[in-house]
């Protein structure tokens, strides 16, 4: 029941530094897990239901020149972002990540 | 069609019609998440017996379609309702498709049953949508649609256990290549003869509003089926690592819509003049065979004229209507919308615009059209009033007499280019800064949004489907034809009465006599400070109808044939209007909406008269004031 994407996180980095804080600056092709959505209540459930919660693995992939929007793979598909709305999504920092990744 | 093998004889022998007439109909809804192939689906089971129309009130697509059962005699309407995550009424979409399943949308009966789609390469994010759905306690068949994707990736999943699970039905599917969609009529024949019962789900719902609970649940169900997710789509990542690409990526892009803008134009261009000579000759045919009559002028000037409008651009919106739907299909819409999103943010736009907007530069009515994928409402709503700005090809007859009449053709850069050429391409740049200036000035005053994030979903590449291309071209094209075409036809008829009335010696009057005439005269004070007189008058007037209708409402004043390039018309032009007044002409034609079609197709997509006529005035008055400038600059001699 909390196993929900354990089997993703093999991947995981475990030495990162510096630790991205937030889905921003997290370099591509790097897994982050996220944390917390500081954005406003419907806007977070929008991106919520495209799978963007805590606890799930995200990969920034490729994106359009000039570095946005960038695609970002999480729970199995992929979705575009612009920066300002990427670098309101917070990243869970990686001790805490390590071995226990989904929601408590 | 893959149910066309049912025999009409057949379904009277296996399932006796309970009662045959006056059942109401069956009523099925089809819901799924966007990307889930519901469209598909829904053509696949309806075919061409499919109707469109917009919700009441909204400007939500309604699609519905008759679907034949193969071995029963009832009559199935399918609902097509929009794609959507949740049933949560936050946006236009959603609120729609809980009114729908609710049974309060005006017009529409419950849903007798339901046809949950969910894209089954994604099954964990998809499952997310079956809570809100099962928890109505409808029949519902669970469609699994991708099967063949999820088998090649090397996916699997339990249908049996998963529907014993959710208490459900479930169909494992290929909508795309019709495999298992027989599945589907049997649901929709068990449900309309009364066979289906519900059964209780094995695992308990989870409370709706929970996002992260119910995905939780969805991974639960998920699992107790046996769901094996398939390896990420190889293809879509290599092909991603080319369209994306950082310098292939936009050089794909300007080839692409290179290549659309010359198939549109170039490639349109001989089916066009085709047509025109077909439907002059047919005209001229059919004004020989019959005795010269009023009734016969209004058939041929007025009805056929008309339907010859309209008919004219049929090509190149198809051909536009084509295109768009293979970007579409195949997935690179999307790629497109993401490598065009930085330029058009600086004009308070975004990538899904582009598309719609470099389709206005064929014709505003299927770029108003194409808008439907921009989810966010406001920016969709800014597109639309700024598309009819761009140089659509109605533009150009009127362009092309003015400039052959007024500006003498010189070389530019070593005869690469002409004054005149460029005076065209400089009537480009100017519809398209209006646009710009409007949709910055739109997106930071009234359609300011409230911080909605750009969302764009990459689905992965699918080969376009003939089948779904042909369909989606016969669906565009009847909206297109009933909405411009109706239109259109009734103004040039209108226009026709106008300028034969009132009858003298039971002749139609000299031009300047007639209703049109009379009109012309009692405008032209008003646009007299634009350098046009009452001829202009006329013609501005008919030009309501298409703006190319103008060229042929001057040739008709002039006593010349009515032809941008026939030289008569142009000394006529020329010897009539001052050069101030041409260039004012020029610039009118830019900016106003001289086009009924484009009015009709906005307030069906705006859902209402509220934007259709605040863009009427606003683009009028533009037009108006900036011929008027163009004017009196033009005569005070700045430049010559």
């Amino acid at each position: 029941m909390l196993q929900m994407s354990v089997n993703r996180h093999s991947s995981s980095p475990r030495h990162r530094a510096p630790a991205a804080q937030t889905l921003a600056q997290l370099p591509q092709g790097q897994s982050g897990i996220l944390d917390r959505l500081d954005l406003p209540d419907d806007i977070a459930r929008r991106l919520m239901e495209l799978g963007f919660l805590p606890g799930h693995v995200i990969v920034p992939a490729r994106s359009a020149p000039g570095g946005e929007p960038r695609v970002y793979r999480v729970d199995g598909s992929e979705v575009a972002l612009r920066r300002e709305t990427a670098s309101r999504i917070l990243l869970r920092p990686p001790a805490k990540s390590v071995g226990r990744a989904t929601e408590p | 069609m893959s149910d066309c093998h049912s025999c009409e004889g057949c379904s009277v022998a296996v399932a006796p019609p309970p009662n045959a007439k006056g059942v109401r109909p069956h009523v099925v809804a089809i819901i799924g998440p966007p990307n889930s192939g519901k469209s598909t689906l829904f053509n696949r089971l309806t075919g061409l017996r499919q109707k469109v129309a917009n919700f009441p009130g909204v400007t939500v697509e309604q699609r519905l379609g008759r679907a034949r059962m193969p071995h029963l005699d009832r009559e199935v309407i399918l609902v097509d309702l929009p794609g959507v995550y949740s049933l949560n009424p936050r946006s236009e979409d959603e609120q729609v498709t809980n009114d729908v399943l609710q049974g309060t949308m005006p017009g529409l009966p419950k849903p007798d049953a339901v046809l949950l789609i969910l894209d089954c390469t994604n099954l964990g994010r998809h499952l997310v949508l079956a809570a809100p759905i099962l928890s109505l306690k409808l029949p519902t068949l669970v469609i699994l649609n991708m099967a063949d994707d999820l088998r090649s990736r090397g996916g699997q999943v339990d249908t049996a256990e998963l529907a014993s699970e959710l208490g459900s039905p479930v169909a494992l599917i290929s909508a795309s290549k019709g495999q298992g969609v027989e599945k589907v009529f049997q649901f929709m024949e068990g449900t309309a003869g009364g066979t289906t019962s519900l059964a209780a789900p094995k695992v308990e719902l989870p409370v709706l509003q929970d996002i992260p609970r119910c995905r939780q649940w969805a991974h639960q169900v998920g699992a107790g089926a046996a769901y094996q997710a398939p390896a990420p789509p190889v293809w879509t990542r290599r092909l991603d690592a080319i369209f994306l690409h950082p310098v292939a990526g936009p050089l794909i892009f300007l080839l692409v819509v290179a290549g659309v803008f010359q198939t549109i134009f170039a490639g349109a261009k001989p089916l066009m003049d085709g047509l025109q000579d077909l439907i002059t000759d047919s005209g001229l045919w059919i004004g020989n065979i019959l005795p010269a009559s009023i009734f016969r002028s209004l058939l041929v000037d007025g009805i056929w004229k008309g339907v010859g409008t309209v008919i004219v651009f049929l090509p190149q919106i198809l051909l536009l209507f084509l295109f768009i739907g293979i970007l579409e299909d195949s997935g690179y819409l999307a790629r497109a919308a993401l490598i065009a999103d930085r330029t058009m943010a600086k004009f308070g736009l975004q990538g899904k615009s582009f598309i719609p907007l470099i389709s206005a530069y064929a014709c505003a009515v299927p770029a108003i059209m194409a808008t439907r994928t921009i989810e966010n409402k406001r920016d969709r709503l800014a597109t639309i009033l700024i598309a009819p700005f761009m140089t659509c090809s109605a533009r150009l007859p009127i362009y092309t007499l003015i400039i052959a009449a007024f500006i003498p053709s010189h070389p530019l850069i070593g005869g690469l280019f002409g004054t005149q050429a460029a005076s065209l391409l400089g009537l480009y740049v100017l519809g398209f800064a209006a646009a710009i200036t409007t949709a910055r000035v739109l997106k930071s005053s009234v359609l300011r949004s409230e911080r909605v994030p750009f969302v764009l979903e990459m689905p992965p590449y699918r080969w376009p489907t003939l089948r779904s291309l042909g369909l989606r071209l016969v669906d565009r094209s009847k909206v297109f034809l009933r909405r411009a075409g109706t239109v259109i036809l009734l103004v040039i008829v209108v226009l026709w009465v106008l300028e034969s009335l009132p009858v003298k010696n039971g002749q139609p009057p000299p031009i300047e006599d007639s209703f049109a005439g009379m009109i012309g005269h009692a405008v032209e004070p008003a646009i007299k400070p634009l350098g046009f007189n009452w001829k202009i008058g006329i013609g501005l007037v008919s030009s309501i109808a298409a703006r190319e209708v103008i060229v042929g409402t001057l040739g008709t004043i002039y006593g010349k044939e009515g032809d941008e390039k026939s030289k008569g018309l142009q000394q006529a032009v020329r010897g009539d209007l001052s050069p101030g007044g041409a260039i004012a002409l020029l610039v009118f034609f830019a900016f106003a909406m001289q086009c009924m079609s484009t009015v009709a197709v906005v307030r069906r997509e705006t859902g209402g008269w509220r934007w259709p006529a605040i863009q009427f005035a606003y683009m009028t008055f533009l037009a108006y004031l900036c011929a008027m400038i163009t004017n009196q600059v033009v005569r005070s001699g700045i430049f010559t």
